[in-house]
């Protein structure tokens, strides 16, 4: 059982700078091959500052964490027993390639459902620029279920 | 209010079947290397047949359907529930359709379902996204 003790525990924060080579990569591991995603001309054409990042993208920025297992670990988390359940995005500003985000992820629910057999924990990412302007709020919800679902 | 004839509905998107390079590259690109997407021998031993799709492939794509529709900076809300796991050799769709239009702070908001089923119809993801309908004065994005 995962800890409840846990819920409103504060992970590391941390900045990373939006890179265009980032951006393209992921254009081209999803398909993407709208200009708009790939080509800053294109992209400023459209009327961005820069190469957007993506509507998802900023869940892989909060991958960038250095330590990106310190959720896994701070909850004890078995790798191959964990689901995504649910993901959420809510939109305050764009962000771009050259721009610095600062996520700050807190473990704000842990709750179990059908006798335990699934645990659920949800982490929640508040999203900064480098002028301190709220970009985003993501809401991740993981499920580690305890093997007989599978 | 209702829907209205100048708010079509996005276009359905059909992805090429996942393989093994697809999960690679995602993986790279989106920095989760958590093993159960990439490596056979992990996903194996936690008792799962083979490697599977990570969900958030699922709702890049389903960003992709969005953005191929409106410019992105019309997008206010996105969310997702992961319904199934997306297995080796599936061929994903991307669909959705305009729920109800509102009024919200000026801007008309369109709630939009969205969906990512796999060759049989099945579901595979479902969600969503609040995008606003038309360019609002003095925006406040980009």
């Amino acid at each position: 059982m995962l800890d409840r003790t846990l819920i409103g525990h504060c992970l590391t924060p941390h900045s990373v700078e939006v890179a265009k080579g980032r951006l393209r990569f992921f254009a081209k591991a999803t398909g993407q091959l709208d200009p708009v995603y790939l080509d800053e001309a294109a992209a400023r054409q459209a009327g961005y500052r820069n190469i957007p990042v993506p509507p998802t993208f900023l869940f892989c920025l909060e991958n960038d964490s250095p330590d990106p297992w310190e959720l896994q670990r701070l909850l004890d988390l078995d790798l191959g027993r964990l689901l995504h359940g649910e993901q959420s995005f809510v939109y305050h500003r764009m962000a771009c390639a050259g721009d610095v985000l600062t996520f700050e992820p807190r473990l704000s629910d842990i709750y179990s459902r059908r006798d335990g057999a699934l645990e659920f924990f949800v982490r929640e990412t508040r999203v900064t620029d480098a002028m301190g302007e709220h970009i985003a709020d993501l809401r991740c919800v993981g499920v580690q279920h305890d093997g007989r679902l599978v | 209010m209702s829907r209205g004839a100048d708010n079509p509905d996005p276009q359905p998107l059909r992805l090429a079947p996942i393989e093994r390079i697809t999960l690679a590259l995602y993986a790279g690109a989106s920095s989760d290397h958590n093993p159960v997407h990439i490596d056979s021998d992990f996903a194996r031993r936690a008792g799962l047949p083979d490697v599977f799709a990570h969900g958030m492939l699922s709702m890049a794509y389903l960003g992709r359907f969005l953005t191929d529709w409106i410019p992105q900076s019309r997008i206010r809300r996105f969310s997702v529930r992961f319904v199934s796991r997306v297995e080796l050799g599936a061929a994903l769709l991307c669909s959705g359709e305009i729920l109800d239009i509102n009024e919200h702070d000026r801007e008309r908001l369109a709630r939009v379902e969205v969906r990512v089923t796999g060759e049989a119809g099945e579901l595979k993801v479902i969600g969503e996204a609040c995008v606003a309908l038309a360019p609002v004065a003095g925006t406040r994005l980009r």
